[in-house]
């Protein structure tokens, strides 16, 4: 009688123990020196997480696919504000070197 | 189509404008997205001024970074990590119609998310006994005394706000489990706890980001 799909318990259980392992990694890498990279593995290791949240925790992988283009809009946008305010603050000191 | 007075039978729960129940529910879930993507993007402005100025004292942010407890916040993480998880299946028996399961649950995860803050007041409390509290008070060994304050005003900002969103969250959850007790929701309508646990969700979410960009900056 349900609407929606009941997620079996194998896969939230799966879910669970991933998260937890990707949180031992993101711990372990950050000891290692890896200069400009650990942001880069530490992000991937994050947004890993809470794709794995959004898809199966907040049924997202379940619903109408007009959930989906939402939930995307809104890091696509967030992505959007950081990608436009970097090029800003990367790119300053160009200027002042090639004129100066 | 052929009904004249347009009275589609509604099943319980069902407000009139909607065709079906499941119509009813996606409506919901939609809304509750969209609500979403505005946290997303407050959250974002939070990120933004992060990113703004790890990129531009990435030395001070490194030191600064190594005052936070790493395995405090690493438990803190597991322990918001669990809370997901006590919540998803509290929906889970929300949706098998098991009141009993889903009242466990939800305490669970209450519990959980509680945890989280007191573990949370230890360390800010940390913080204000070793001077690292951004404010006349402040003091940071070295080279990097008003960049590593930068660093502290995120840090308090970023998690404060996430402190509070936790908050309203227990307040949330509180609330369900006082309705599920009293047996508001069954396998056909269960439309509140789905919608508190994808607040829930999106809370642990940020932490997720949280973590590894404040406590973890090593290198740099």
């Amino acid at each position: 009688m349900s609407q929606q799909h009941v997620v079996p318990l194998q896969i939230y259980a799966v879910i669970f123990a991933t998260l937890l392992l990707l949180t031992l990694v993101t711990v372990d890498v950050a000891t290692y020196n890896f200069g400009m990279m650990n942001i880069y593995i530490a992000l991937a290791v994050a947004t890993t997480k809470a794709t794995l949240v959004i898809l199966y925790f907040m049924h997202v992988r379940y619903a109408p696919a007009l959930v989906a283009v939402f939930a995307a809009a809104g890091f696509v946008w967030l992505l959007l504000l950081l990608t436009f305010t970097l090029s800003d603050f990367i790119t300053r000191g160009w200027i002042a070197g090639f004129m100066g | 189509m052929t009904d004249p007075t347009d009275a589609h039978t509604l099943a319980p729960h069902q407000q009139h404008q909607f065709e079906t129940i499941e119509q009813q529910q996606e409506t919901s879930t939609l809304g509750m997205w969209a609500f979403l993507v505005t946290e997303v993007m407050f959250f974002g402005g939070l990120f933004g001024a992060y990113t703004v100025y790890r990129y531009l004292y990435p030395h001070a942010f490194s030191a600064a970074s190594h005052h936070l407890n790493y395995k405090i916040g690493a438990v803190n993480t597991a322990v918001l990590i669990g809370s997901s998880m006590t919540m998803a299946l509290a929906v889970r028996a929300a949706q098998l119609g098991h009141r009993r399961n889903q009242v466990i649950f939800l305490l669970l995860t209450i519990v959980l998310g509680s945890t989280f803050l007191g573990i949370k007041v230890v360390e800010y409390h940390d913080k204000f006994v070793h001077h690292l509290v951004p404010g006349p008070h402040f003091e940071f060994e070295g080279p990097y005394g008003r960049e590593a304050q930068i660093f502290f005003s995120l840090y308090f900002a970023m998690t404060g706000m996430h402190a509070v969103h936790m908050i309203i969250g227990i307040a949330m959850l509180s609330i369900l489990t006082v309705l599920a007790w009293k047996g508001r929701f069954s396998a056909d309508y269960y439309t509140p706890v789905e919608l508190g646990g994808l607040y829930w969700h999106f809370v642990d979410i940020v932490w997720i980001y949280l973590f590894p960009l404040l406590y973890l900056i090593r290198g740099g």
